[in-house]
């Protein structure tokens, strides 16, 4: 069976290292992207199962990243899951009306990211 | 999974973003605030406050938080800024700092510091008016002590996570559904797909607490509740048996694994733009790789020295190789010793906000400016730089540049220029801290110089008049403020300038400015030597100092005593060393026409060292003698050679240094060099650097 992989897209290296290292400990491939536009050349490339994205980054940000990703046929059903320190119901709206599939909050205990992330992915979902 | 091991990593880039603050905050125009130059701001605190958050620096993220509240409102036009918010939050940025310097010291930061700006910025907040349509988010860290209570959420021992499963709800009842949830405990995490909602809680509730309260909402057979992390968790198997195939998986497909791996290198550089276009290492490892290029060097010089034995006729290909060999090696020492090398900015960049503070604490107008700040410098003497130069800014602002009217009354612009430089000359980089102030006064350093004592005339030229500042406890101030002129400092700068193999320069015109000069080896570790013979011993001369070498000719040394000679060059007399008598080598030629003079460069002064002979040109990697044996004077490393014979690098500017002493003190017999520790230190080296 192919290794699930998820994209982890954050402008901070060190949640980007953190969240691979737990995602990679649960058995996930892991691929990287500083922000929304280089999220969207790197699964242009290659394809993912599911998506791990920080909501403010520059150039492009979470928002931006959900809603184009959502506008692409190949990644209309993709889980987009949005991992932010924000927690104001404005935000975690605009994320539902982007698309997203769920909103995780910062700081998130690893056993309840690899949960969240493994119930989104599902053998049946594959 | 260790979280501590990325606590470095986070440091670093957390004092990258605090030192983007304060830039940015510094830019940053009260009047007219640009929109992207406060969201640019605001990422900043709120990347601090993600990680800190994450890590559970609770003064950390307790004191970012804040701070992004009011850069969030600020960016949103709900807060109009003025020079008390920003002293205020370059205030902040410090105390981010600190408390920053505590984590990594593995220690709480002190509370009342914390309280105290937390207070500042709470103030703040309530002056710029009633909160944002959005109370919970300022009310959530509760405002009378926010440090009292970090930590406590995630250590309670009752709290557990609940996954709660909504089926068949609508849109509205998800968004009621979220907000009840929230009153019940923390949500961290929920998702949604076509009528049902998925929600993490972390809460010291119990399930029938949860279907009690949504049960207002929708009915209880819509609800699901099952406790995260128990055996029973649908999620956790799913992530386990991840891994069980994934093991075998990559163990036997590595070899194709491998194979894609230039493709995957491939990918990777088309996103590289922000991911990977640097990588943090530790310091350690590429010093490693730097002594180990430098024993390479050495090897190969060894070689290259037994090859040459060779005949060249015979042995063609071997001679071509050792050259391609050495070129390669030369090639690789230089982009491995780029590694550490840092561009001047790092140092500059944290003088506008001096520069600010200061002047507006002496009632001053300075205008900084900063030349060649992408010059690049080693990482080791990088950071030692900055205090010196600090206190050269300092100085300048309190005792150079003069008071608005002062300026005016003298003609000048009200406005003071500093101006910091930085620029290469050949192997050694100069930076120069200059301001357009009153200038040095030579009556006065000379009244005060007497007054302590030291010996001075007033025939002496102005550049010995200017180093008299670098003494100790000396100070011409009138008045000690608390920004300079207790006297402690210059002789500090001075000394730790020395210690970098450095040295300084003043230049100053009464009522025109001062000039500062810093010149340092661009590296520690590698140097260019001139190798000189003296009796059997072979010693480095760093050719930085060198100027020219010739024979001296009978005409023109003459002698002041019996062992001391004066040396005429290009019509200056010149002291004349002799190499073999400061450190005592037997066999050395005595008669100073049958040597070389080395005319050397130290601290402005020339002086011509007498050797027998010159034996080539080579770069060599310095060795620290005080690791290896101890300090010698006169000595300022060691090397070893091509032949695996170790030589000693003089250290020129202390040679001057001491036979200035002993001209100070002249009669007083003993050399200033001990002159049998150099001769027992070359053979002790022999014998380590062996090993």
């Amino acid at each position: 069976m192919r290794k699930k992989t998820i994209l982890v897209v954050d402008d901070s290296a060190v949640m980007r290292h953190l969240n691979s290292a737990v995602l990679e400990e649960g058995g996930y491939q892991v691929l990287l992207a500083g922000d929304g536009q280089a999220a969207l050349e790197r699964i242009a490339d290659t394809p993912v199962d599911l998506v791990l994205t920080d909501w403010t980054m520059v150039p492009m940000d979470g928002c931006e990243l959900t809603r184009r990703l959502r506008a692409r046929p190949t990644s209309a059903a993709l889980p987009i899951l949005v991992l932010s320190t924000l927690s104001n119901e404005a935000s975690k709206a605009d994320a539902r009306q982007a698309g997203a599939t769920g909103w995780l909050c910062k700081p998130i205990e690893p056993d309840t990211l690899l949960a969240v992330v493994g119930s989104l992915m599902k053998p049946a979902r594959a | 999974m260790d979280i501590t091991q990325f606590y470095q990593t986070f440091f670093e880039e957390a004092d990258e973003l605090l030192a983007e603050m304060e830039q940015l905050f510094l830019g940053l125009d009260l009047e007219a605030p640009d929109g992207e130059h406060l969201n640019a701001v605001f990422r900043a605190a709120h990347s601090i406050k993600g990680g800190a958050a994450t890590f559970g620096f609770a003064a950390l993220t307790d004191t970012t938080h804040l701070l992004e509240n009011l850069l969030d409102r600020a960016r949103h036009g709900e807060l109009k800024l003025n020079t008390k918010m920003m002293d205020a939050f370059l205030e902040t940025k410090d105390v981010l700092q600190k408390q920053l310097s505590a984590y990594r010291a593995g220690a709480e930061p002190e509370a009342g510091m914390v309280a105290e700006i937390c207070a500042v910025l709470q103030q703040l907040a309530l002056e710029a008016g009633a909160a944002p349509p959005a109370p919970p988010v300022i009310a959530a860290p509760p405002a009378p002590a926010p440090v009292a209570q970090p930590l406590a959420e995630p250590v309670a021992a009752a709290e557990r996570t609940l996954k709660v499963r909504f089926s068949k709800v609508s849109e509205n009842d998800c968004k009621l559904l979220s907000e009840e949830m929230a009153n019940l405990g923390q949500v961290t995490a929920q998702t949604q797909e076509e009528g049902s909602l998925t929600i993490w809680l972390k809460t010291g509730c119990d399930g029938n607490d949860v279907i009690a309260v949504c049960c207002f909402i929708i009915e209880a057979e819509q609800i699901d509740i099952r406790e995260e992390g128990a055996p029973a968790a649908p999620a956790q198997p799913v992530a386990a048996q991840h891994v069980e195939a994934a093991a075998p998986q990559s163990a036997s497909q590595s070899t194709p694994a491998v194979a894609s791996a230039p493709a995957v290198a491939a990918a990777a550089a088309a996103v590289q733009n922000k991911e990977s276009s640097s990588i943090r290492v530790d310091v350690e490892k590429v010093d490693q790789i730097i002594n180990l290029v430098g024993e390479l060097v050495i090897t190969q010089s060894m070689l290259t020295q037994t090859a040459s034995l060779l005949d060249p006729v015979v042995h063609e290909r071997l001679l071509s190789g050792m050259g391609h060999l050495e070129r390669n090696a030369r090639d690789l020492q230089e982009s491995v010793m780029s590694i550490r090398m840092m561009p001047m900015d790092y140092v500059f960049s944290r003088f506008p906000r001096l520069i600010r503070d200061l002047s507006a604490k002496l009632g001053k107008q300075v205008q900084l400016v900063t030349v060649g700040k992408e010059t690049e410098l080693d990482k080791s003497l990088i950071e030692r730089i900055i205090d010196p130069i600090t206190h050269l800014v300092r100085n300048s602002l309190d005792h150079g540049i003069e008071g608005p009217e002062r300026r005016a009354y003298a003609g000048k612009d009200p406005v003071g220029r500093l101006t910091l430089s930085a620029q290469h000359q050949g192997g050694s980089i100069v930076i120069e801290v200059k301001d357009d102030g009153g200038g040095l006064v030579r009556e006065k350093i000379l009244a005060k110089a007497l007054q302590q004592g030291m010996p001075v005339s007033e025939s002496m030229p102005d550049e010995d008049v200017w180093q008299l500042i670098f003494a100790p406890g000396f100070s011409t101030a009138e008045a000690v403020t608390d920004v300079s002129g207790r006297g402690v400092g210059m002789d500090v700068v001075k000394r730790n300038i020395h210690e970098m193999g450095g040295h300084v320069e003043i230049a100053s015109v009464q009522g025109k400015g001062t000039t500062i000069r810093i010149v340092l080896p661009l590296t520690l570790a590698i140097l260019n030597g001139m190798s000189v013979k003296v009796g059997e011993e072979v010693y480095i001369l760093p050719l930085n100092y060198v100027i020219e070498s010739l024979q001296p000719l009978d005409k023109d040394v003459h002698s002041i005593t019996a062992d001391e000679h004066v040396m005429h060059v290009r019509g200056e007399y010149l002291a004349l060393l002799e190499l073999h008598k400061l450190f005592d080598v037997a066999g050395a030629v005595r008669v100073p026409t049958q040597g070389i003079a080395v005319i050397v460069q130290a601290e402005g002064t020339r002086f011509a060292l007498l050797v027998d002979q010159l034996v080539g040109q080579h770069q060599v990697v310095v060795k620290n003698l005080e690791t290896n044996y101890r300090k010698v004077p006169g000595i300022s490393g060691a090397t070893i050679l091509g032949d695996g014979n170790v030589a000693l690098i003089i250290d020129v500017a202390a040679v001057q240094r001491a036979n200035r002493d002993k001209a100070a003190q002249r009669g007083q017999g003993r050399p200033a060099l001990v002159a049998a520790a150099a001769a027992a230190a070359s053979r002790a080296l022999e014998v380590a650097m062996a090993a």
